[in-house]
């Protein structure tokens, strides 16, 4: 059954009210951004500029910005040497369970989907954790589907606990918490959190997001500023680019890590740039569908703009395009991913969210960043 | 003559430290070496140790290693840090950070000394890296600490001194070493502090995206040891705006 009838911008009971003007701020801007505005001299300033304001930002994502590619690159690459020098940090996501409460019309996890379900017990969670450990890896990001019933908060916890007896560092990438339950995962070892928005435009938001705890829009959105109070030391943002307007949901991305960066200067700021990819060979091509050369625009352009935040750069995307973006603006990439719940030593126990495009082991990725010039990074980090 | 720098302890020929931060492994040896570097600076928090590609596998044994408290955002966190720091680098030498800003990543003095303190007094050999402040740079005196090491300019911008002032203050009224640390992005940058009297310069992000590391190690080396020398003959007569008159300003005096 669909709750249509739920209004998206009104907190369900149990959800902390977060008491901050940055959704205000960033939803005004957003209404404001016009891309067709920008001209090739509005552009032209901005790369010339050694600090990027919104406003040059918001031009370096227009489609006038497209034919400079070329330019955004080369200052993205000196901004990235000069904050990041050659380090390129290594990761891989683990999916501790596929339930989803949510109903999201674009994702393969919907509660909706009849898809294989399940969930790591905690000794099969250790046994998946200890072979991707003896890969060499240093940095874990756990992953649930969104279902506070299937993968509870004490759940994620214990997982979370074990996690850091072999990993220097922990993120989570679940379902939006309270403050308090934040403080609980930090304290489980915990030290990063990703919630990505999917969109800004919050009438396609209620459109897409059927369902669920999901399709309320503002506790979504606050869920960096909680996690941070709780005590984690860095959040990301992101966008399902092409879901709506790129353009505007990058901005709006952009705009809202500015504004958390601004409230807490200590945060550690981050990006992640997953695409929804337009149809091959589709004959009614849409000039917001999002092909490699968008993609790579939206990425140089968070790094023009917060040249000191780390970006992500996803294994949807292919090798090649990965091999080329590390370095000159990304500063993580995931290697021996499997989107599968569990599979690195156990059975996997449930279906795939999506299709990966580069299945390359941690042994290649460690080769292909040595052979590119950079270092590979193993741990930055230290849980105090 | 015998101009070695001395720090906890410890005589050192050179005065040029090594940042370690921004390379690929394999290239640091040679900008050791070229450099003449004999410490280095390690954030702990990238020694994978029994890891892959961990950098104390990389640097020789007879370099003093520098382990820094990058990632610490109070004065708790980088005394655990630093303790932390002890036990895998077999050493009290610490450079000090706290950080609390992830956008100009610039130290926070007030921490900073507040950490000083604390670790001064369990035996570290404490370096802070800090905001060329003369109350602050007071205070770590008096905390404490056996160097301070003032910023050139944000760290990783590669624009030089633009705290010069500021530190030639340091320099004139802090009786302990002041090693410049941050911003210098051209070995005539270091130059500059090192004839400005600087007991030492620290580099990192300069050298490691430096076309060849190995020359602008060399580079380095030799800016370093250019500016001390100048210090040392003392400079000559630098006029400052244009040539003096000469006739006498005073000459109308009577008697």
């Amino acid at each position: 059954m669909s709750s249509l009838s739920i209004n998206s911008m009104e907190y369900l009971e149990g959800m902390e009210r977060t008491d901050s003007d940055i959704l205000e701020k960033v939803i005004s801007c957003t209404q404001k951004y016009d891309y067709s505005k920008y001209t090739a001299d509005d552009v032209k300033k901005a790369l010339i500029k050694t600090k990027i304001s919104a406003e040059d930002y918001a031009a370096l994502l227009s489609p006038t910005a497209l034919p400079y590619l070329e330019d955004m690159a080369r200052k993205a690459l000196s901004q990235t040497q000069k904050h990041f020098g050659n380090a390129v940090s290594l990761f891989t996501p683990l999916y501790l369970a596929n339930y989803c409460e949510n109903h999201c019309t674009y994702c393969g996890f919907n509660a909706e989907n009849r898809i294989s379900r399940g969930a790591l017990s905690l000794s099969e969670a250790e046994e998946e954790l200890k072979a991707i450990a003896a890969t060499g890896l240093k940095e874990i990001l756990l992953l649930t589907g969104e279902s506070r019933h299937k993968s509870g908060l004490h759940y994620i916890g214990a997982c979370i606990q074990l996690a850091a007896k072999y990993f220097s560092a922990v993120g989570i990438e679940i379902y939006p918490l309270n403050t308090e339950e934040y403080t609980y995962l930090h304290e489980c070892g915990a030290d990063f959190v990703s919630i990505y928005q999917e969109t800004y435009n919050t009438d396609k938001y209620a459109k897409v997001h059927l369902k669920g705890p999901k399709r309320i829009f503002p506790y979504r959105f606050h869920a960096q500023e909680r996690a941070l109070l709780g005590g984690m030391r860095g959040v990301s943002f992101g966008v399902l680019l092409g879901l709506d307007d790129f353009r505007k949901d990058a901005f709006s991305a952009g705009m809202h890590a500015y504004f958390i960066q601004q409230k807490f200067p200590h945060a550690e700021i981050s990006f992640s740039t997953p695409r929804l990819r337009p149809y091959i060979n589709n004959s009614v091509m849409s000039p917001n569908d999002v092909h490699e050369k968008q993609l790579l625009q939206v990425i140089l352009a968070y790094r023009l703009f917060m040249p000191f935040a780390g970006i992500t750069i996803s294994t949807r995307e292919r090798s090649g395009f990965r091999d080329h973006i590390i370095g000159m603006a990304a500063t993580k990439i995931s290697a021996g991913v499997k989107v599968g719940v569990g599979g690195h030593n156990t059975k996997e126990k449930g279906d795939e969210q999506f299709e990966i495009s580069d299945s390359r082991s941690v042994r290649q990725i460690h080769e292909m960043i040595l052979s590119r010039g950079l270092q590979p990074v193993y741990i930055d980090h230290i849980r105090i | 003559m015998s101009d070695k720098l001395a720090i906890g302890g410890h005589e050192f020929e050179s005065r040029f430290i090594l940042g370690s931060g921004k390379f690929s492994l394999e290239l640091i040896k040679a900008a050791i070496e070229s450099g003449g570097a004999q410490m280095i600076t390690l954030a702990l928090r990238r020694a994978n140790v029994g890891g892959e590609e961990n950098i104390l596998d990389y640097i020789p044994k007879n370099v003093k290693l520098l382990p820094n408290t990058s990632g610490a955002r109070t004065a708790e966190e980088a005394v655990k840090i630093a303790r932390l720091a002890r036990e895998i680098s077999n050493s009290d030498f610490i450079k000090l950070e706290v950080i609390r800003d992830s956008k100009y990543l610039m130290p926070d003095n007030y921490e900073t000394i507040k950490a000083t303190e604390i670790l001064a007094k369990e035996g570290f050999v404490v370096m802070p890296y800090m905001y060329p402040d003369l109350y602050a740079a007071r205070a770590f005196v008096g905390a404490g600490a056996a160097a301070v090491m003032p910023l050139g300019s944000p760290i990783g911008s590669n624009k030089g001194l633009c705290t010069k002032e500021f530190i030639q203050i340091l320099i004139d009224e802090i009786d302990l070493p002041i090693i410049v640390d941050a911003g210098i992005g051209r070995p005539s940058q270091a130059l500059l502090a090192m004839e400005m009297g600087a007991a030492a310069v620290m580099c990192n992000t300069a050298i490691a995206t430096a076309n060849d590391v190995t020359l602008m190690a060399k580079a380095f080396k030799q800016a370093v040891e250019a500016g001390r020398t100048a210090y040392l003959a003392g400079l000559g007569r630098v006029l400052d705006f244009k040539a003096e008159a000469s006739s006498p300003l005073t000459g109308f005096l009577e008697g």
